[in-house]
């Protein structure tokens, strides 16, 4: 019983959760948050997911070894590093779009790194919590 | 030109994805590269021979001084020449010698980064581009000689060779940093003009100790000779290429590059006489008792380095002559006999000297290559040997100090080299066929052309020496001796006192070969004295020193995590105490302590309850949950002082922790009550004393002064500069985003890490080879 209230908590906990992860990768810039934090409650997402379904079931969930996260994020943070130069600024210059887009906001090159974080965060803790479940 | 050096790191990093294509007979396309290459600085050669340097700067961190900055002298050129010349013969050969060989794309990518590494140690004019070519070549030379990394031998050798070299790349570091602190600068020809002043200075005996060090290591010079004849393991084209041709040269460039700062005080040129002088005569020695070939040519190659850092250290304009001219000759038969040597060992699989000879009647070509490199070897003219040899005597004859006993050190060398010369030249073609190599054919032509076209080269040149003089060996003593007067090499100087000693020379060479006829009783009369190598002893360091190692690291990390704990807060809570022995000031101002409010008292009660839970429960689950709950009240005390995101991480952090801890003790068998009492009481005293220390500590950043500057400044900035409101995330993505960048490298390394230890069955795989 107990198994079974877990596991329908899981099923509309880990949308509201990766919901609410992104949500906090978002704001911020203006309020607490950004990719770490984002990057972990992921994480945590997933890591209830495994323990009310099973860690297979939460693999197939992800589809692409969370392995592979961690240099996608990786090459993601370095692209939004290395933009500016096709400007002609020094590396890491932040740079913004003049108009704000619908739901996401004002946009910059610093928003594309944090995305990055989020995605090396996610990939790094789930590799190391799948690695560990299942090697005990 | 920056695209010139980097090609070679360019073609390297191509390899993997070209892998398939290399392999097949498409890896002659690769020749290519060093060709090319061998062209574009041929073409630097009138603009150079005019008296011209050409220096290319390209900025990387000009902030720091550090550029890549690229000098094409006399002296650079010649070696860059040697390098793309000799490169173009060895990757051809290559391409035949290893033919079918499973990793030769592997191969050509570490040979491709090596020539690159080496193109720009003699190009580079900033000191801290030359020490990273300079690393870089050890390292490839280390794939290199570990190329046949299954065979144990080999890669003891190539650790060995990294070792040493490695050993001397840090004092050459160390060297130059200390020259770059006292002129200034890290641009090698400015200081090339400052040497007053490094002479001056007071540490100037422990930087030219360490250039000592690092150009004796790389160069083989007694007693660091050892990794040399140890690197033969390596593929043939590889010893050829990098371990007499240009790597072991590299030390001989560095001391000939510096050699206008140091030359003339005698610290500098009696050091690398006598070291020179020692290891010239020693392995020149040694060379005639070995019967495997490539053993022979090793040590007379240590021979030859030892001659060049003597003719430096004699440092004359006649010596430094000698050594340019001496530099190609070397290069051109050394190389030659190693690619022979290689064709020997591919056609009849052996090198022993005594199982080999008539080869002549099979290996026609090889044969005459040989003989050319002999001749070049041993001085007999008309080849440009007999021009170096001389040119050495005449600056022995003329040296300040022992004329006659640097010039008796000189003829010895070279008698005994005209013995290893012919018995790696002469003597696997000489005399009768043995039967088992009745039916060997000649090889193709790209393992045969190279070595007959080194050998003609180093003949004809000989012949017309005034082709090279003005444009090759004049620049080199220009650009180490500005202004001395122009050579004039000729291949008869009519009969003087250097011609005789010539003919003594070649007599006395070959008389003793005639007399003292090689037999294998001879070499194994040498073999008693090896326990008294520098290899044996450096051998036992090396034990020793592991063994040292492996004392020290399974006493302070034995597997127990507790034990690695306990050492790390041991050491912390020593060095603080340390810290608050020699007096630490406390002063608090009650004004300054905000009172306390009711929350904080809760949540301060909850953090004692929970602490002491913590430590008595008998459960190992609980004793995490109260962890746990620890870390959220330390959230909420940074919720109290403003830091939210701090608690916003801490708290997530912590959560995932939690469950990391559950996952692992899940499977662990229930609470075990395994410390006693003595334990927890030393457990319990080093937590206190931990403690005590730690909020002294806080005490202490309390009352320093603080400096808000930088914190205000991101304060002020960060909606302005970076479009945010979020101070402490625009630190971490825009302010100070790159080390963002690199703690997330970090992150991934380590996932990386946990990853490999615990799905990567290392185990297995070290019990299988």
């Amino acid at each position: 019983m107990k198994q079974l209230t877990f596991k329908a908590t899981t099923y509309f906990l880990l949308p509201l959760l990766l919901l609410f992860s992104i949500f906090i990768l978002l704001r911020g810039h203006y309020l607490p948050g950004g990719g770490f934090v984002g990057g972990i409650i992921a994480a945590t997402a997933f890591v209830l997911h495994s323990f009310a379904f099973g860690l297979r079931r939460t693999r197939q969930l992800i589809r692409v070894n969370p392995r592979l996260l961690m240099p996608f994020g990786l090459a993601l943070a370095i692209f939004a590093a290395c933009l500016p130069i096709f400007q002609g600024f020094p590396i890491m210059t932040g740079l913004w779009l003049d108009e704000p887009l619908p739901v996401l906001g004002l946009i910059g090159s610093a928003f594309i790194f944090d995305t990055g974080v989020y995605f090396v965060v996610l990939g790094a803790t789930l590799t190391i919590i799948f690695s560990i479940s299942e090697s005990v | 030109m920056l695209f010139a050096v980097m090609s070679g790191f360019i073609v390297a990093s191509l390899i993997p994805v070209l892998g398939k294509f290399i392999r097949t007979k498409w890896s002659v396309l690769l020749t290519a590269l060093p060709a090319c290459l061998f062209i574009y600085f041929l073409s630097f050669i009138p603009r150079v021979a005019g008296g011209e340097d050409l220096l290319i700067t390209y900025q990387w961190i000009p902030s720091m001084g550090i550029n890549f900055s690229f000098l094409i002298d006399g002296l650079s050129l010649l070696f860059a020449l040697m390098i793309t010349g000799i490169g173009t013969l060895v990757f051809l050969y290559t391409t035949s010698y290893l033919k079918g060989d499973l990793y030769l794309d592997r191969f050509f990518g570490y040979l491709s980064m090596f020539m690159a590494a080496m193109i720009g140690i003699v190009l580079s004019e900033n000191i801290f581009t030359l020490f990273t070519f300079w690393e870089l070549t050890s390292i490839s030379s280390f794939f290199l000689i570990g190329y046949n990394n299954t065979e144990k031998p080999s890669r003891v050798s190539a650790l060995t060779a990294l070792a040493i070299t490695g050993l001397g790349g840090f004092f050459l570091l160390a060297g130059m940093a200390l020259m770059g602190n006292i002129t200034g600068t890290y641009s090698i020809t400015e200081m090339l003009g400052s040497g007053d002043i490094i002479r001056q200075h007071p540490t100037y005996y422990i930087l030219l100790i360490c250039i000592f060090m690092g150009a004796f290591t790389k160069s083989a010079q007694f007693p660091f000779h050892f990794w040399l004849p140890a690197a033969m393991k390596a593929p043939t084209p590889v010893s050829t290429y990098l371990h007499s041709a240009t790597m072991v040269k590299a030390g001989i460039y560095i001391l000939a590059r510096f050699t206008p700062i140091f030359n003339g005080d005698p610290a500098w040129n009696y050091t690398l006489m006598a070291v020179g002088g020692f290891t010239m005569l020693y392995a020149a020695y040694i060379s005639i008792f070995k019967s495997d070939l490539k053993e022979i040519l090793a040590f007379s190659t240590i021979s030859a380095l030892g001659i060049l850092v003597f003719l430096i250290g004699l440092g004359t304009a006649g010596a430094i002559k000698a050594m340019a001219v001496f530099i190609v000759v070397h290069a051109m038969y050394k190389a030659t006999l190693f690619l022979i040597t290689g064709i020997i060992d591919h056609e009849t699989h052996t090198r022993n000297i005594f199982e080999l000879g008539g080869l002549r009647k099979v290996l026609l070509p090889v044969a005459i290559a040989g003989l050319l490199a002999m001749l070049a070897n041993s001085g007999i003219p008309p080849t440009l040997g007999f021009i170096g040899k001389d040119l050495i005597y005449e600056s022995t004859l003329s040296a300040p100090v022992f004329p006659w006993l640097l010039t008796i050190a000189a003829i010895a060398t070279n008698v005994f080299l005209i013995y290893s010369s012919i018995l790696a030249g002469i003597k696997p073609f000489a005399g009768k066929l043995p039967q088992q190599f009745k039916n060997i054919h000649l090889p193709s032509w790209r393992l045969w052309v190279p070595p007959l076209l080194l050998a003609s080269a180093g003949f004809l040149t000989g012949l017309a020496p005034s082709l090279l003089e003005h444009s090759l060996f004049y620049p080199v003593v220009n650009s180490i001796m500005p202004g001395t007067e122009a050579m004039n090499l000729k291949l008869w100087h009519g009969f003087n006192l250097v011609l005789l000693l010539s003919a003594i020379t070649i007599g006395t060479g070959i008389l003793t070969y005639l007399i003292f006829k090689p037999a294998p009783g001879k070499v194994n009369w040498m073999e008693k004295f090896s326990k008294y190598t520098p290899q044996n002893i450096a051998y036992r360091a090396s034990v020793l020193f592991r063994k040292i190692a492996v004392f020290v690291t399974s006493s302070l990390q034995n597997g127990y995590l507790r034990l690695y704990v306990l050492v790390i807060i041991s050491f912390l809570t020593l060095l603080l105490a340390y810290k608050a022995f020699t007096g630490v000031e406390i002063y608090i101002d009650p004004s300054r302590i905000s009172p306390l409010t009711s929350a904080e008292l809760i949540v301060m009660l909850i953090l004692i309850i929970s602490m002491l839970y913590t430590v008595y429960t008998p459960s190992r689950l609980s004793a995490v949950a109260a962890m746990g709950v620890i870390g959220y009240c330390i959230c909420l005390l940074f919720v109290f002082y403003s830091a939210p995101d701090l608690a916003m991480t801490q708290f997530t952090i912590d959560t995932l922790t939690v469950i990391l801890f559950v996952l692992v003790l899940y499977r662990l068998p229930k609470y075990i009550n395994y410390s006693n009492w003595r334990i927890r009481l030393r457990d319990g005293i080093i937590s206190l004393l931990f403690g005590t220390l730690m909020t002294l500590l806080a005490f202490m950043v309390y009352n320093e002064p603080t400096n808000k500057s930088t914190a205000q400044y991101f304060a002020n900035n960060s909606y302005t500069l970076a479009h945010g409101k979020n101070v402490v995330n625009v630190i971490i993505v825009d302010f100070r985003g790159l080390d963002t960048l690199i703690e997330i490298t970090v992150l991934t390394i380590s996932a990386i890490g946990v990853f490999s230890l615990l799905k990567l069955q290392l185990n297995k795989y070290d019990q299988e080879l």
